[in-house]
């Protein structure tokens, strides 16, 4: 194993997800300034959060000039689900140093999240460093983000909306969903959570979506209780690595 | 819709939403790192996050749910089918950029036919 050459094999993995995150980011840069946020601070914001719907949302509630403390709760509960990534891949960075249990961190993202774990789940901590492999995949992820909400910002209304490149973002998520469907437990998580999801969609601050998570783990648990299987473990190394 | 919020207010709410979501993300790796073994259980459970939380980032952009006038499942042809179409992509061949590729070109052909 070397450094290189994991931090490279996180970075060949990202490489398609980065093609559905530019349009998206172009997005939040254009939206930013249509609302009223100076260009510079709408750069500022993609640095400083670092997640692509929660700062819509804030985006979205600072245009109509919502009380700051909505605005602020808004933007933070719409990434409670990051709390349940952070839960998943804590086990595989135990053995970090701090410095780097915190720069994992601040670039933790749904892309980062599951390219990583699935390569995890794959491979022996001595054949595959999680720490340069994660951040192989992270880096280049807030990279292009933080240039795409530049251009958006500067380009402003000429990102064209009739395209939908939006859809992007949920077509990334779609290609990374199959790899985690592992056998049927997961797969009725999977199923569960979604038609959850559609049913919470309507609740406020995203929370349909947290919900539709607990459900779908729920449901996975109570199949695998059913078929005597509960816990399913083994995929996480008794000891992290020490990176 | 512009705000009316100066700049200052702006990037307080900037740094405060920033603040909240970085604890989010460095809640458990900090907790956990202090922990020796991870119970089983709680493994278990973790087990099912990824498939959950995805599943419910992606369901929710192709199909919504309308409360009025009754509650009814609403839905753009073009986005199913596109989806549909990127979901089969994304089984067969595991490819994302292929996933991608396929998904915008099915929901561009689908919004040029009607």
């Amino acid at each position: 194993m070397s450094v290189r050459g994991d931090y490279l094999a996180g970075a060949r993995a990202v490489a398609p997800v980065l093609v559905g995150i530019v349009p998206f980011g172009l997005i939040a840069g254009a939206t930013a300034v249509a609302a009223g946020i100076p260009p510079f601070q709408a750069v500022a914001m993609s640095v400083i959060v670092f997640a692509g719907a929660s700062q819509l949302a804030a985006i979205d509630l600072i245009g109509r000039t919502a009380p700051v403390g909505v605005v602020v709760l808004t933007a933070v509960v719409v990434n409670l689900r990051l709390t349940m990534y952070s839960a998943s891949i804590a086990p595989y960075f135990r053995g970090f140093r701090a410095p780097a249990k915190w720069i994992s961190a601040y670039v933790l993202t749904d892309q980062a999240y599951a390219l990583s774990l699935t390569e995890f789940r794959e491979t022996a901590p001595d054949e595959r460093s999680r720490l340069w492999f994660y951040l192989g995949a992270a880096t280049p992820l807030w990279l292009v983000w933080q240039v795409a909400t530049a251009v958006g910002a500067v380009l402003g209304a000429s990102v064209p909306e009739g395209l939908s490149l939006g859809f992007a973002v949920p077509l990334t998520f779609l290609a990374l969903l199959f790899p985690a469907i592992e056998d049927r437990p997961t797969a009725g998580a999977a199923l569960v959570a979604g038609v959850v999801a559609v049913a919470g969609a309507p609740l406020p601050f995203n929370l349909g979506l947290v919900a539709a998570a607990i459900a779908g783990v729920a449901a996975g648990t109570l199949l695998e209780m059913r078929a005597g299987t509960f816990p399913t473990t083994g995929h996480v190394p008794d000891d992290g690595e020490s990176a | 819709m512009t705000t009316a919020y100066d700049p200052r207010t702006i990037w307080l709410i900037i740094l405060a939403a920033g603040l909240g979501t970085y604890v989010l993300r460095l809640s458990f790796i900090l907790l956990f790192g202090r922990i020796r073994q991870l119970p089983p259980t709680v493994e278990g459970l973790l087990r099912f996050v990824p498939a959950a939380v995805l599943a419910a980032l992606v369901v929710p952009a192709v199909v919504s749910l309308s409360l009025t006038p009754a509650p009814a499942l609403s839905f753009r042809t073009g986005r199913v089918l596109a989806a549909v179409i990127a979901a089969l992509v994304a089984w067969r061949t595991g490819n994302i950029l292929a996933t991608i590729g396929v998904g915008m070109a099915a929901l561009w052909g689908f919004g040029a036919l009607g």
